[in-house]
């Protein structure tokens, strides 16, 4: 079996889980939203115009909070039963396992992100100009493969360990700080929040693209070292 | 039950060498603070607030000395054919003096910007590196200590140091765009175009040296006592297995001669430590 066939069968198979069991649909959505909302709560005063300035930043903020979940979920289900080892066991593929869960984790992230921007529009009066669309598209897809690529890289990490739950935003966080700077920024220019230009937004797509492709040939390297008892 | 320490377990972790080294590392110190508080001149700009750079600058350089260390020692660990642990404890023991060391240059750094800028936190591209490294090591420290075996251990420590030095430049990269975007870098930097008086220089290199061999010293010993928490932990399953089939052979001495049930197999080797440290003889 080719690795790439590999790759899409664990992707597959974890969409499947995911979907069966509905947590992500049912628990870390509902957990985005209301992130979003507390938001408000914390930041909103009458009269200022915060949140619609920081609409983008937020977005992130509740993006990197869910995605802790997500990627807490989805070793917990690989963990349950040592489904890991069984795998490695089964000689299946390190680098093509790491893609199928990223690409799995890509999804949902994905999914995620367009839903936290539709509430920032609604609940922030956050408005998408036409103009800025290419570079909203290019950022949103950089920073989910990169979110994703991290994420499964430490989750594998995590996976299986006792207290991971508390390590893993302790490793995750820092990590992904040029995700967040950079798709903040870039998500900034593509709305032009501050009266900032669309052009501003390219070199940041770039920390994020470049973040990207690190942590994927980082992760494509050391996911089996990790993974490996 | 009798157990005895073998010739490989020390009381102490000092050697003459290490004890030699502590000494001009005490001696280093002592200059330091001799030339940092005494004989060294005050700043014109800065006044006695300068005096925190002694510290500062030398501390700094030992957390990145120390990182690089765990960085280089996780390499070798991971790339070597034995798979030393040796040098996974070195790395760890490197990133735990690093972690300290960098807690102290976060502090007198912050409390010589208070002085200075009249702030205590600037968001600098470089302060907010330095942030980013504590934490990260945090982290590092943290994985260590996840349990498992020490291969376990090793190996995935060793992965997460060579991760960070993946990271570390790609948030120093990214911080320094974020801020170049803001403002320039208006704050006298520590290591800025300030004209060094002769003394203050030399005031400097003693602390980095002295520093240096202060971290040279640490490592060692911690590097020896990992060593030994590692021999006690692995030989502290020995002692108990031993002592189950100690009493196993009591009972069965004692009630049901020969019908004890309880298989006699050596669980020693499922463990794999380093050198065991302590030998058993109390059972069997």
């Amino acid at each position: 079996m080719t690795a790439w066939r590999t790759a899409v069968l664990v992707a597959r198979k974890d969409l499947l889980v995911e979907w069966r069991s509905r947590v992500a649909l049912n628990q870390v959505l509902p957990f985005a939203a209301i992130v979003m909302v507390m938001f408000a709560f914390a930041l909103d005063r009458r009269g200022d115009a915060i949140l619609e300035g920081v609409a983008p930043g937020l977005v992130w903020l509740a993006t990197l909070f869910s995605s802790l979940l997500l990627v807490q979920r989805t070793f917990a289900v690989e963990a349950e039963d040592g489904a890991l080892d069984a795998l490695r066991a089964a000689s299946v593929d390190a680098a093509a396992l790491f893609w199928g869960k990223t690409a799995a984790l890509a999804a949902q992230l994905a999914v995620l992100e367009a839903l936290l921007l539709v509430i920032a529009a609604l609940l922030y009066g956050t408005e998408v100009r036409p103009s800025g669309v290419v570079l909203l598209v290019v950022t949103w897809v950089a920073a989910t493969v990169g979110l994703a690529c991290v994420g499964t890289l430490y989750g594998g990490l995590a996976a299986g360990a006792q207290g991971r739950e508390t390590l893993l935003p302790l490793l995750l966080l820092p990590a992904v700080a040029p995700v967040l700077i950079g798709a903040t920024r870039a998500v900034e220019a593509a709305l032009g929040t501050g009266g900032t230009v669309v052009a501003d937004g390219w070199p940041w797509v770039g920390v994020v693209s470049v973040f990207a492709v690190a942590f994927g040939a980082g992760g494509t390297l050391a996911f089996g070292p990790l993974i490996d008892e | 039950m009798a157990h005895q320490v073998s010739e490989t377990t020390r009381s102490s972790t000092g050697t003459r060498a290490t004890r030699t080294l502590g000494i001009a590392a005490l001696i280093g110190v002592a200059w330091l603070v001799a030339f940092g508080l005494g004989f060294s001149p005050a700043d014109r700009d800065q006044a006695e607030s300068v005096r925190i750079l002694y510290v500062h600058v030398p501390s700094a350089w030992l957390a990145y000395l120390a990182f690089i260390v765990t960085a280089i020692s996780s390499a070798i660990y991971l790339f070597s054919k034995r798979h030393s642990l040796g040098w996974d404890r070195l790395a760890g023991a490197s990133a735990e003096v690093g972690v300290l060391f960098m807690g102290i240059t976060l502090v007198t750094g912050m409390l010589w910007g208070r002085l200075t800028w009249g702030v205590f936190w600037e968001w600098d591209a470089r302060l907010t590196t330095t942030a980013f490294l504590f934490v990260t090591y945090i982290g590092y420290l943290a994985v260590r200590r996840l349990g498992g075996t020490f291969e376990q251990r090793a190996r995935r420590s060793a992965v997460l140091a060579l991760l960070a030095v993946l990271e570390i430049p790609l948030v120093h990269w990214s911080v320094r765009l974020w801020r170049s975007l803001h403002q320039e870098a208006t704050v006298l930097r520590p290591d800025g175009d300030v004209r060094m008086d002769g003394l203050m220089l030399f005031t400097l290199l003693v602390g980095i040296a002295a520093f240096t061999m202060l971290y040279a010293w640490l490592v060692i010993h911690r590097q020896r006592t990992l060593a030994a928490d590692d021999a006690l932990e692995s030989s502290g399953l020995d002692v108990a297995i031993a002592a189950r089939r100690a009493e196993a052979v009591h009972d069965a001495a004692a009630e049901t001669p020969g019908g004890s049930g309880v298989p006699n197999r050596d669980f020693t080797s499922e463990r794999r430590g380093p050198g065991t440290g302590v030998a058993v003889d109390g059972a069997a």
